[in-house]
């Protein structure tokens, strides 16, 4: 038995795992399928909950931090990252 | 000077605060596209970073893109009529290419408010399965670092830029973009030029409609992939709306004039 990581990062509307995504990246470990940049134009689940319930296992959170004074008004990288990943056999 | 019906419109430079590019269609001719192809694949003179553009490329076929009355209407009304050449690219994504660009800005944090325009100008029909450019809309106030996002591979309400030959797409400096693969046999080509503004940003633009209540629609577009975020973005247009048009109390709704009222009356 040989476990491959595959990791689905999905960014959401909100830190409620609930809310909808917004961005996604999908990077497969076990070398079956290749993800790029522009790929799809729909998200693979509506929301982190959704993926969980197709059974991939939240490893990440968010922390949030208040704003740094001066930089309330900042915007920069989506700020509710989850990172998420299913391991799978890859029978070598 | 650009006729009148060259410069954008109070909407169109709207349209580009919000969303951090414009796309024109048919701007360049059959006949200049070629010549200007040609010139992509022998490659084109790289003058010095910092001089005038006004001149440059005399005798060329680029040069006689950049001298278009569209493209000098664009120009004009963003950064002035004579702007500094900051450099250019001409980009190539090879035939069968499978892997997107990551996701990038072309510049560095940035925390002026003035901005450098981007010239996207492709010469030959550029059809989905060729790419092109895709572009993340109101992307360009965040404050990244080139390549810091190329984490992300898809966002809600990204666009490629699939066109015809002659299509050119202006940018703010700041937006977030990547060249996408290139499925077919053939070489794809992009030009993209950067310039810099050497007058005040301030009503460069025909201002005739800048009363149109379409302004503010524009000014207000959402963007799905903000998410949370939605609010701050539209204080990020605001600033540079006030910026453009030296209205320093233009608002959008109640947004920064209730953080603007400090009363100091003491009842």
């Amino acid at each position: 038995m040989a476990l491959r990581q595959k990791l689905l990062v999905l960014y959401t509307h909100s830190p409620d795992l609930n809310s909808t995504t917004v961005a996604w990246s999908v990077y497969d470990g076990t070398g079956e399928q290749k993800h790029t940049t522009g790929d799809s134009e729909e998200a693979p689940y509506s929301s982190v909950v959704a993926a969980m319930r197709d059974g991939w296992r939240v490893i990440q959170f968010p922390q949030q931090h208040p704003a740094y004074p001066g930089m309330e008004y900042n915007t920069a990288y989506l700020k509710y990252e989850y990172i998420l990943e299913q391991l799978e056999d890859v029978g070598e | 000077m650009p006729n009148k019906e060259d410069l954008l419109t109070t909407k169109e430079v709207a349209k580009f605060v919000a969303d951090g590019f414009l796309r024109f269609d048919d701007v360049v001719p059959a006949e200049l596209n070629e010549r200007a192809l040609a010139e992509m694949e022998a490659g084109i003179e790289r003058p010095r970073g910092g001089d005038p553009l006004t001149g440059m490329w005399e005798g060329t076929a680029i040069g006689d893109v950049v001298r278009l009355p569209k493209i000098q209407g664009i120009m004009a009304s963003l950064v002035g009529e004579d702007p500094l050449y900051d450099h250019h690219a001409v980009h190539i994504v090879p035939a069968n290419r499978e892997e997107g660009q990551s996701w990038h800005a072309d510049a560095i944090i940035d925390t002026r408010t003035p901005f450098d325009i981007q010239f996207f100008y492709f010469a030959h029909d550029t059809p989905r399965e060729m790419g092109g450019t895709m572009m993340l809309p109101g992307s360009h106030y965040r404050r990244i670092s080139e390549s810091d996002i190329a984490r992300y591979q898809n966002f809600l309400g990204q666009v490629p830029m699939v066109c015809k030959a002659g299509a050119v797409m202006v940018a703010h400096h700041g937006i977030w973009h990547c060249a996408q693969p290139n499925l077919t046999d053939r070489t794809r080509y992009m030009f993209k030029l950067r310039l810099n503004p050497t007058v005040r940003q301030l009503r460069l633009w025909n201002t005739d409609d800048i009363d149109d209540p379409a302004v503010s629609g524009e000014l207000n577009a959402n963007h799905r992939w903000y998410g949370n975020e939605a609010r701050l973005e539209v204080v990020n247009r605001i600033k540079l709306w006030r910026f453009l048009t030296g209205d320093e109390t233009y608002d959008l709704g109640y947004w920064l004039s209730r953080l603007e009222n400090e009363p100091a009356l003491v009842a």
